[in-house]
């Protein structure tokens, strides 16, 4: 099997083909934090987050310029109510079957074959793509944790597009 | 990153991905790794098996992951063949200009003109509640 695609390096040629200054990625070298379960998924509350630009129809759809803001998808939102908007992977498939990034169903399908309690009353979804990463661990990152404190979640799924 | 934040404040987190890289860099709590196009994160349009696998598989790596930083591989495969690797975010070769993106700005971006207008219609009765804008 062919080695995963390397998009770091290949974002570093495309910005030095466009002749802009080269991106600096987020490096993380340190052990990241650590939290065992609480209890058995089973018993457990699972929220998805996730990046995508995946909005319900009736909500305010992101912007492409460096969007902090989230939207709560309700979990018993039809997928059929679920839009799409992003500048930075084909979102074809994502269209036809919003399954592929934002895995709701999939999640309400685990519950009911008990391998989970249930999905999380609110999933969370957001924009990705964001220049500023201070921005995101500062700003945003706290915002989405203190909403799934007050949902009592037990644990979280995330799910870059 | 996000998950970092929310793992520090008490609550597991399983990131999924098809950027290997890219999570191997910000080294989150725990990581499946999914070698797909971007945009399958979780899995190929309108198979609900695969979907299901590959959720089970997660939930499976965020019970019995036990080294923080850890990212698990996932057994599944796109395809046969490894060709769609090849032309993922390559400069164009003769060296011009391939950056199709749209010029970038804070207006949302409908998928559609009804939505659009719904988004309208709901600012006008009040306000998007379940929209939020920390900051």
């Amino acid at each position: 099997m062919a080695d995963p695609v390397d998009y770091i390096q290949r974002t570093l040629d495309q910005y030095a083909a466009l002749g802009y200054p080269p991106y600096r990625w987020v490096t993380n070298e340190d052990t990241p934090p650590f939290t065992p379960l609480a209890k058995p998924l089973a018993k457990s509350t699972v929220a998805l987050i996730a990046s995508g630009g995946i909005y319900r129809r009736g909500q305010i759809a992101f912007h492409f310029k460096d969007d902090l803001s989230f939207r709560a998808i309700a979990a018993n939102t039809h997928a059929s109510e679920l839009r799409v908007s992003h500048f930075a992977y084909d979102m074809t498939d994502a269209r036809k079957d919003p399954n592929v990034v934002f895995p709701l169903e999939t999640l309400k399908d685990l519950a009911g074959l008990s391998r989970i309690a249930k999905a999380a009353d609110n999933a969370y979804t957001f924009m990705g793509g964001i220049y500023s990463a201070r921005r995101v661990r500062d700003i945003l990152a706290p915002a989405l944790a203190d909403r799934l404190v007050k949902d009592e979640v037990d644990v979280a799924i995330m799910v870059p597009a | 990153m996000i998950a970092r934040e929310i793992e520090a404040r008490g609550i597991p987190t399983i990131c999924m991905s098809s950027a290997f890289s890219i999570t191997a860099a910000v080294n989150p709590p725990r990581a499946v790794f999914l070698d797909f196009p971007l945009g399958h994160t979780a899995g190929k349009a309108d198979d609900k098996g695969l979907q299901r696998k590959i959720m089970i598989d997660t939930l499976s790596a965020l019970d019995s992951i036990q080294v923080p930083g850890t990212i698990r591989p996932l057994p599944y495969r796109w395809a046969e063949d490894d060709v769609w690797k090849d032309s993922v975010m390559r400069p164009d070769p003769a060296g011009k200009h391939n950056d199709s993106r749209i010029e970038r700005n804070e207006e949302p971006q409908y998928q559609s003109d009804a939505d659009r207008q719904e988004a309208a219609a709901t600012l006008a009765a009040g306000g998007c509640a379940t929209c939020f804008f920390p900051g």
